[in-house]
């Protein structure tokens, strides 16, 4: 298994920066200003009720959303003008919350698919490993015949193939079993003693803070607070009221 | 002091409603001067009753969302028939037009029946081909003449007593066969039928899941355009004293179409001033012999990537009027 | 029933088929990266048998070379065409796809037909097929068996690339979620462009297997368009398999019945076409695009 990367800590410049990023979707205006950091080597979770602008923050990052306004700065480097594909290229993996599984190619091309954008990207015996149902049903002839947690995993071991070490997942445990949802959160935390740096968005906040080093809460297109695991605790009553939970 | 049975119209539909009666004033007393104008009367018929076929294909893509491109067999079909019915059965012009439009009526029932049941991204190429079925159909049918056609179509008296052999009698026959079709368009797109005809271009998904059988309500309009292309086409054939295969082939379907994106899809007035361009046009650059296609061909290329409003649409996209 | 004429006539059909195979299968491709119905279709396969027919005359190149050289420098137009024109419409309904492409087919036909009239310019079959087979049945034309068997292979080919291989894998993906595709760092765009450049190329191909048999003519793809239209609307745009088999069975059918019912043979794939229609409206090949 690849050895977990060192990295300096306190000094080190964050992998993202996100500073007032602003968004729309057609005429509706979703994000009003995005600013939150993820430094390297960290888990962080995007909480926030349905429509806060969560997915609208992981899709402006990659460069999905059309018309959007802000810095977004990804190893230094200002990517906020680039297009998805030269985002990818840098190295910043996306897993949409649809899985985006394609239904005309088989397992194995779906595996497959997204190229090489550094070099150390995950062997396919190591994704076998990580994902071991995979294996068996690589031969499946038909991508979206897979179950929703199996397409879950195909659409993450396809990511780590390419070798980004910056993965955003948004909202992989969404409508799995509670074991799947066990699986995922141990990948998770193996691939952050990998040395991977996680964006998570996430509804499920108990599973997010089995993972998560650090929380954002997102609403109205805002990041409006934000505190580490550690202070789970204390927060717990600011967090049902922005939840609703 | 407001009136108990104050209008129930918003203000913007107010204003479009006295818009486009003005516009509709304008056109008719500029139609009705034309024979004191000294423009040759025989060029403005002609646009006549392609206008009214451009709006009766404008009906159905400006407001039905559906791209036919065969609608040259309603044209042909009802010119077909009312020159036969005319030279041959001797119909007096009126019973002739009539003939023609029932049968154009038929062919859209049917086709309209074949055509709407593919996905609509088929439609257009759907039409093309029955549109050419029906052109090798009439290319073999003794009753057309072929290559020749069917000529010298007598213009006879039309009612008993209007004299289509003279020109200004024809032309306000014409005129006021125009001005009928016209207003049906515009009652059928300003109806409830037409609102949800609209809708249904706008959003199919969600018109279906309001409970509207969209499939019917496209059958409808395309069984209606497809009629008042047949009265032009039965217009026509008193206008030229001839029917022809050019009035069935795929140019002529193109051409409808043209004139309608120069106008302006989805305009009220559009097709007619995209007719009028159009036949003025040809006569202009008659004797350039294919360039007139390369020239069409270059105008939908522009008009598609530049001026996707045609004319009356940025007119009246300028002016934040409804034309 | 006479053996040989019936022959004779299936194989013209075999010939016609191959075409509307090639033609569909360019179309379908086109129509899945691109989301436009290419109205030119028709007028990039006569330009192929014009490319063809100028490497001979003017500049002494011959069929084999033309059969490479005339897809690829019609091919690079085709992607001047999609790059100057058609990128503009992506996000747009796809009416405006097929009004632009109606546009450009105008702009070329006329063109052409501008400058060389509307008779046919002559092209020689290749001295290595010439001449025929008798097959006992029938007498075989070489140049025309030729025509058929090729196409199939190149047919095939196309079906193995798209279907088979890994580039073929990112032109699946691309046609079902190109956005996606991108975001994994695909240069989606340039894709497209050479799709759509390859879609030409096919057409291209096509006019260059036709120029010996068909004569060279500035409208020999007007009609035959229409034709293609009516194949895909029976076989749908969703398989590319579908595409060609469906091309090839028309073919055979229309020379069925120019055997036996000549008079019906210009509408019969017309005719099929609202047969299908009315029995499997969702086309022959059952899935839907």
């Amino acid at each position: 298994m690849l050895e977990a990367r060192q990295h300096s800590g306190a000094s080190a410049s964050p992998l993202l920066e996100v500073a007032g990023l602003e968004a729309w979707y057609g005429e509706s205006h979703i994000l009003h200003g995005i600013d939150f950091q993820v430094r390297e080597g960290e888990v962080v979770t995007l909480l926030g009720r349905n429509g806060a602008g969560k997915t609208t923050t992981l899709k402006s990052i990659m460069g999905i959303i059309g018309k959007r306004r802000g810095s977004v700065k990804f190893e230094g480097q200002e990517i906020i003008r680039a297009p998805s594909d030269r985002i990818a290229r840098l190295g910043v993996a996306f897993c949409p919350e649809e899985r985006g599984i394609f239904a005309s190619l088989d397992v194995r091309e779906n595996l497959m698919l997204p190229p090489e954008v550094r070099p150390g990207g995950l062997s396919l015996d190591q994704i076998f490993d990580l994902f071991p149902n995979l294996k068996e049903r690589l031969s499946s002839s038909q991508g979206t015949k897979l179950s929703g947690g199996e397409q879950q995993m195909l659409a993450i071991a396809r990511i780590l193939r390419t070798g980004a070490r910056f993965l955003m997942l948004d909202e992989p445990t969404e409508g799995l079993a509670p074991v799947i949802i066990q699986q995922i959160g141990r990948t998770i935390a193996r691939l952050k003693s990998e040395g991977f740096t996680i964006l998570l968005v996430e509804q499920n906040f108990r599973f997010a803070s089995t993972v998560a080093d650090r929380f954002y809460i997102v609403e109205h297109g805002k990041v409006i607070d934000g505190f580490a695991n550690a202070d789970l605790g204390a927060n717990m009553d600011k967090l049902h009221t922005y939840l609703g939970v | 002091m407001t009136s108990i049975t104050s209008d129930p119209r918003t203000p913007i539909a107010i204003r479009a409603a006295r818009d486009e009666a003005s516009g509709f004033a304008v056109m008719t007393v500029l139609l009705l001067l034309v024979p004191f104008s000294g423009i040759y009367p025989f060029f403005v018929m002609q646009a006549l009753c392609f206008a009214l076929f451009a709006c009766a294909f404008n009906l159905l893509i400006g407001y039905g969302g559906l791209l036919s491109f065969g609608h040259a067999m309603f044209l042909g079909t009802a010119g077909y028939v009312s020159a036969h019915a005319s030279k041959e059965w001797g119909f007096p012009p009126e019973f002739a037009i009539l003939t023609g439009a029932a049968a154009s009526f038929g062919l859209a029932v049917i086709t309209g029946y074949v055509a709407i049941r593919r996905l609509g991204i088929y439609f257009a190429m759907i039409t093309l081909a029955l549109s050419q079925l029906i052109y090798f159909i009439y290319l073999q049918a003794p009753f057309t003449h072929g290559e020749d056609g069917i000529q010298g179509v007598p213009q006879g008296r039309m009612f008993g007593f209007l004299d289509l052999s003279n020109p200004t009698v024809l032309y306000y026959v014409v005129l006021g066969v125009f001005l009928i079709g016209f207003l049906i368009v515009y009652r059928a797109i300003n109806s409830p039928f037409g609102e949800v005809l609209k809708s249904i271009r706008e959003n199919e998904p969600r018109a279906i899941s309001l409970g509207y059988k969209a499939d019917q309500y496209k059958l409808l309009a395309y069984i209606l355009s497809g009629t008042l292309a047949g009265l032009a086409g039965g217009m026509k054939v008193f206008v030229a004293q001839n029917a022809s295969l050019t009035d069935v082939h795929w140019m002529m379907s193109g051409e409808v179409v043209l004139m309608t994106l120069i106008g302006g899809l989805g305009t009220i007035f559009g097709p007619v001033v995209g007719a009028f361009i159009v036949i003025a046009m040809q006569q202009y650059l008659a004797g350039f012999g294919q360039w007139v296609t390369v020239i069409q061909g270059v105008i939908f290329v522009v008009c598609v990537l530049a001026f996707r409003r045609g004319i009356v649409g940025e007119f009246a996209h300028y002016f934040k009027r409804s034309l | 029933m006479n053996i040989q004429a019936l022959s004779a006539q299936l194989l013209v059909g075999l010939i016609n088929g191959s075409f509307y195979a090639l033609l569909s299968l360019g179309l379908a491709v086109i129509f899945g990266m691109l989301n436009v119905i290419n109205f030119a279709h028709g007028a990039l396969y006569m330009m192929g048998a014009f490319c063809a027919y100028f490497l001979l005359n003017l500049f002494g190149i011959g069929y084999w070379p033309a059969l490479i050289i005339a897809p690829i420098v019609v091919g690079l137009f085709g992607i001047l065409m999609e790059r100057s024109l058609l990128q503009w419409l992506t996000g747009l309904d796809h009416l405006y796809g097929l009004l632009l492409t109606f546009g450009v087919a105008l702009i070329l036909q006329g063109l052409f037909q501008n400058y060389f009239g509307s008779s046919g310019l002559p092209y020689a079959i290749p001295a290595e097929l010439q001449g025929g087979v008798n097959l006992g049945f029938m007498f075989l034309p070489i140049y025309r068996g030729w025509v058929v068997i090729f196409s199939l292979v190149v047919c095939l080919l196309t079906w193995y690339l798209i279907e088979r291989t890994q580039l073929g894998s990112y032109l699946r993906a691309a046609t079902e979620n190109p956005t996606l595709v991108r975001a994994f760092g695909i240069n989606v765009p340039r894709m497209i462009t050479l799709t759509f450049g390859f879609g030409v190329g096919l057409a291209a191909l096509a006019g260059v297997l036709s120029a010996p048999i068909n004569q060279v003519r500035p409208l020999m793809g007007a009609d035959l368009i229409i034709v293609v239209f009516a194949v895909v609307v029976i076989g749908g745009m969703g398989s590319i398999m579908g595409s060609v088999i469906t091309g090839f069975a028309l073919g055979v059918i229309e020379g069925l019945t120019k055997y036996f019912y000549p008079e019906a043979s210009n509408t019969v794939v017309f005719v099929f076409m609202v047969l299908v229609l009315l029995l499997k409206p969702t086309g022959l090949t059952g899935r839907a695009t």
